[in-house]
């Protein structure tokens, strides 16, 4: 175990636990509107404060912590979902047309704006949730077919591949059987770090009104709603921030924790 | 050399090609009309019509795909529906924000990262490189749009050393104008250093270990001269693809940087395009950044093949 993974861990995990707790029990109703108590600081009865609606904020971010995570977390399985078999057949078939279109077709998506994207793809089909995870994952497929067919490429060199070979099984059955497990490390590393990414991207597309709608809270949101009040009061913006910096950095940091632990010859080279 | 080009330019052909059949389809699927959006419910329908032969919807989609290609080709960015100007006038217009953006938000991101990768490579393992690979990683962490909310706070609300938004021009002088996308510029550039940083740092630390840095310190050369004079030159390869990747980056990262200070940017533009249905406005935007994205890439490629020989036998 080290450090980073220990630290990691404990911020993504108590993110990961306000959002499942916000399904059972947040302090109070994120939804409540209650004027008189509007733009409170932080204290004893709402301990995050209150908004300009008077909504309690530290409700809020448990709720947000819910959009949040599910948008990312599906991003990232549809990156994963789709971009993995797409690399192992292109690893399968190394040289193949199949292997050319399929990383002609990634450097064509990698050279998209992705931030643009999104915004084009939420703007067309109309901005929420659902359209905000597409465009988030779509961008994920080039990163997870990308790092599966390096790793796999350099894995079929291997002698039990060719052991494999010689007992007559399929690239298929190859691929999963024998290429996919030993690449699984690697996929959750990226997958910890795409989901950091997703985190970032679904706050900035809800912070420009293109991802998750109201009545659904996410933090973005609440950072574009505190814009206007930033002066006047300031924990508006910083609760919402503070919580997609600690997200973020908890991910990351598990991410370079995982990396480590799971691969001890990366530790003297790590960047 | 000459070989190689060539098969770089079918293949940046290509990606253009499909990059603008991409874009335009995924632009004409877009529900409403925009002939009948800018008219109202209540427009008769002779009206839409003829709005409709007047802004050349009438036509069939290929026929309108290779108008705007072939229009492309030649500066015709064609003509916005609800502003009614040559959409390459607006463009240029707006490219005199968000341009001068991306480069003064790379020169800055450039300025932090270098000492920043090269101090922490140095003294690697020690304090000093802890403490700068912690920053980088909260740097990583922060979204950009809420560390500019917090420079608004500090630097515009309380200390009055930049206005919170707007942006002055350039008929006062350069000085002016980059006076006014200084908080911008630093809030994109801030990210994207942190990301410099480290891949600064690993490059130096990968040729540190290499044997010609152990024969450079053999014949006599201190740790700072085989540093500056041997490791730094050879670990910039893949700090400048970073730069390169950067620069697209930062150019449609501004989208959302301009919507905190309200500039005038290619990002608002394109958002104001959006809420007005205004299609071929969305649709050249949106080409021009991946043509953007698309012609770094090629140009860093190039680059490479003509100082390292051995990556022109690569596709």
């Amino acid at each position: 175990m080290n450090r980073n993974l220990v630290l990691g861990g404990v911020l993504s995990g108590a993110f990961l636990a306000a959002a499942l707790v916000s399904f059972v029990w947040t302090p109070h109703d994120p939804g409540a509107l209650n004027i008189p108590g509007r733009l409170q600081t932080p204290g004893a009865g709402h301990l995050l404060g209150t908004d300009h609606f008077g909504r309690d904020i530290l409700s809020m971010i448990m709720v947000g912590a819910r959009t949040s995570i599910a948008v990312a977390l599906v991003a990232v399985s549809i990156g994963m979902v789709l971009g993995v078999p797409l690399g192992l057949a292109a690893a399968a078939r190394r040289g193949s047309l199949l292997d050319e279109t399929i990383m002609r077709g990634n450097d064509l998506i990698f050279a998209f704006p992705s931030l643009v994207i999104a915004i084009l793809i939420t703007a067309v089909f109309g901005p929420g949730a659902v359209n905000a995870i597409v465009a988030i994952g779509i961008f994920n497929i080039p990163v997870f077919a990308r790092i599966s067919r390096g790793a796999a490429m350099a894995l079929w060199q291997r002698e039990f591949i060719m052991a494999a070979r010689v007992c007559g099984k399929s690239a298929a059955r190859i691929s999963a059987e024998h290429i996919l497990p030993n690449i699984a490390n690697l996929l959750i590393v990226q997958g910890t770090i795409q989901f950091s990414l997703g985190i970032l991207a679904e706050a900035g597309l809800s912070y420009v009104g293109l991802g998750a709608q109201p009545p659904l809270p996410s933090w973005g949101r609440m950072l574009a709603d505190a814009q206007t009040m930033v002066a006047l009061a300031p924990h508006l913006a910083l609760v919402p921030g503070c919580a997609i910096v600690l997200t973020v950095l908890g991910l990351n940091l598990m991410g370079d924790g995982l990396r480590d632990w799971l691969d001890p010859r990366l530790r003297v080279a790590r960047a | 050399m000459i070989g190689y080009v060539l098969r770089r330019l079918v293949s940046l052909a290509v990606s253009l090609v499909v990059a603008s059949m991409a874009i335009f389809m995924v632009v004409e699927v877009a529900p409403g009309d925009p002939a009948s959006f800018m008219l109202g419910v209540n427009a008769q329908p002779d009206t839409v019509a003829a709005l409709r032969a007047e802004l050349g919807l009438d036509v069939p989609q290929w026929e309108r795909y290779l108008a705007w290609v072939s229009g492309m080709l030649t500066g015709d960015f064609g003509t916005s529906y609800t502003y009614r100007t040559p959409v390459s006038q607006m463009i240029a217009d707006r490219l005199w924000v968000s341009l001068p953006l991306a480069l003064y938000a790379l020169v800055l991101s450039t300025a932090i990262a270098f000492p920043a990768g090269i101090y922490a490579a140095a003294r690697r393992g020690r304090a000093g490189d802890v403490a700068v690979m912690g920053a980088t990683q909260l740097g990583v962490a922060v979204p950009n749009f809420w560390f500019a909310m917090m420079m608004v706070v500090i630097f515009a609300i309380n200390l009055r050393w930049f206005n919170a938004g707007g942006f002055a021009g350039w008929d006062d002088g350069p000085w002016v104008g980059l006076h006014s996308l200084t908080l911008p510029a630093v809030s994109l550039a801030l990210p994207q250093a942190a990301i410099l940083a480290r891949v600064m740092r690993s490059s130096l630390l990968d040729i540190l270990g290499e044997d010609f840095m152990r024969s450079a310190r053999a014949k006599g050369l201190s740790r700072r001269q085989a540093l500056w004079r041997h490791a730094l030159r050879n670990a910039m390869i893949p700090v400048l693809t970073i730069i390169g990747l950067q620069f697209s980056f930062l150019l449609a990262g501004s989208i959302i940087i301009e919507q905190v200070f309200y500039l005038p940017g290619l990002g608002r533009l394109v958002f104001q395009a959006i809420s007005a249905r205004d299609l071929i406005v969305v649709e050249s935007v949106v080409m021009l950044l991946v043509f953007a994205v698309i012609m770094v890439n090629f140009l860093v490629d190039l680059a490479y093949a003509a100082v390292d020989p051995r990556l022109r036998s690569r596709t």
